[in-house]
């Protein structure tokens, strides 16, 4: 019966993944596209393993991206992920169970109205904080994991369904202050799943400083009315490859907070040196509960842990990431070993001159 | 044995800090990332202090490597999802896309 019912889910997720395709491929080939204007493919690749507390699994993955400008105003952009996460059989069962996913991360339109006006409509990522929107993608993120608390402020899925305004609200030399401001419906579609709710983010952008500091709320608007708040810093120094971003969710339930530092050197021949690929990541997070009540994704008890990463950048848009996690708990501490490989991909969607 | 809750932020905070002070002091002159070869093209054929290239650094590589590479064709489009994304101004659209296409 299960089985039956994970068929028909998963039929019905593909037919729909299928016919959104096909939007885009159409609404990609009707537009004659100006010499800098085609659309494009891109994504990642990858193959993940990891050992978490003992249990094993092995994920090729990969989260093909498109987009398709129309005239000079609109532009749709659509991001999937297709996986398969084989696990061994536990006990003395020879083999490994697998399970299988495909489904629209996000399905966008976005229409450049004004030069601080940005409308976009859609299924759209939630602007809560920084990891949902920018770090999330697999050739993006330093690490295999997101951070413990990114399930806070996103509404379960990560994504709304509705509307959002975005933009440069100010743009100066020293200084300019982005905006996002959403609305969400409910919606139970598969593809298309939502939560009713309400919410945006404000950033301030010091280019002297290379500092970056914003601040994020939401409201969910369905079942039991629940505010979420964060706040987020980042920093990339002048004239180095090192980066600190961290940020900070409070939700009904828990909250919690990572800091990530990442650094690659310039000073054995450049970036692209077989030393300057290196990088070493390093990010510390912690959750905390403020009740019992667990509907957040969030670990069950205060958790601390300590991410060590190192990460080598191959050429051709390769790069692997390890890293060994610590995690710390009064419900018992366990060891966290990641590896994977992602490959970058980006070029046009049709041959051309 | 648990670590004590209250030693980690500050213990990280400070850590963070040092290790990012003395990361950057021995950094000096050396410019920022950028391993495109649309990138790297276009620094050698404008000026370090070009608007474009300052524009790439600072929005495009704070979230991203550069990638390898991609074709002119699609430079439109990579500006115009960058420009939703990292809620570039107009202006800054126009410097990206002239630095991708000097």
């Amino acid at each position: 019966m299960l089985g039956l019912a994970f068929s028909l889910k998963y039929r019905s997720a593909a037919r729909a993944f299928r016919r959104a395709l096909s939007v885009l491929a159409i609404l990609a080939t009707a537009h004659h596209a100006s010499a800098q204007d085609v659309p494009l493919i891109s994504g990642g690749v990858g193959f993940f393993t990891g050992a978490n507390a003992g249990s094993t699994t092995y994920m090729p993955l990969i989260e093909p991206l498109l987009a398709a400008p129309i005239g000079h105003h609109v532009l749709i952009e659509s991001r999937a992920a297709l996986l398969e996460s084989f696990a061994p059989n536990g006990g003395d069962q020879p083999g490994y169970n697998h399970t299988h996913f495909m489904g629209l991360t996000y399905l966008q339109g976005d229409y450049v109205a004004l030069r601080h006006f940005t409308i976009v409509g859609g299924d759209y990522l939630i602007p809560f904080n920084t990891y949902n929107e920018r770090l999330s993608p697999i050739w993006i993120g330093d690490f295999q994991d997101g951070p413990l608390i990114a399930a806070l402020g996103v509404f379960s899925s990560g994504s709304g369904l509705g509307g959002m305004l975005r933009g440069n609200a100010i743009a100066r030399n020293k200084y300019s202050i982005d905006y996002a401001w959403f609305y969400s419906a409910r919606s139970g579609n598969e593809q298309f799943s939502a939560q009713r709710g309400s919410g945006g983010r404000a950033s301030l952008y010091l280019p002297g400083q290379r500092l970056e500091m914003g601040l994020s709320y939401d409201r969910l608007l369905q079942g039991t009315h629940e505010n979420f708040y964060g706040a987020h810093l980042w920093w990339q120094p002048r004239e180095t490859a090192f980066r600190l971003r961290s940020e900070f969710a409070r939700g009904h339930h828990a909250q919690g907070y990572w800091v990530e530092a990442d650094y690659r050197t310039r000073a054995f021949g450049g970036l692209d040196s077989a030393i300057g690929r290196i990088e070493p990541v390093f990010r510390m997070q912690q959750t905390f509960r403020r009740d019992t009540i667990v509907s957040d994704g969030l670990p069950l008890v205060n958790t601390q842990r300590a991410d060590f990463g190192l990460d080598y950048n191959l050429p051709h848009n390769t790069r692997i990431v390890t890293s060994y996690a610590r995690q710390f708990s009064s419900t018992g501490k366990k060891n966290v070993w990641e590896t994977g490989i992602v490959y970058r991909f980006l070029f046009p969607a049709w041959k051309g001159k | 044995m648990m670590m004590s809750s209250k030693y980690w932020l500050p213990g990280v905070l400070v850590l963070a800090l040092v290790s990012a002070f003395a990361l950057a002091a021995q950094q000096n002159g050396a410019p920022a990332t950028g391993t495109s070869k649309t990138a790297n093209a276009a620094k050698r054929t404008v000026p370090q202090s070009d608007e474009g290239q300052r524009i790439f650094q600072q929005h495009c590589s704070r979230c991203h490597t550069a990638p390898d590479g991609f074709s002119p064709r699609i430079s439109g489009t990579v500006v115009r999802h960058m420009r939703v994304r990292a809620s570039l101004s107009q202006h800054e659209e126009e410097e990206l896309l002239r630095f991708f296409n000097p």
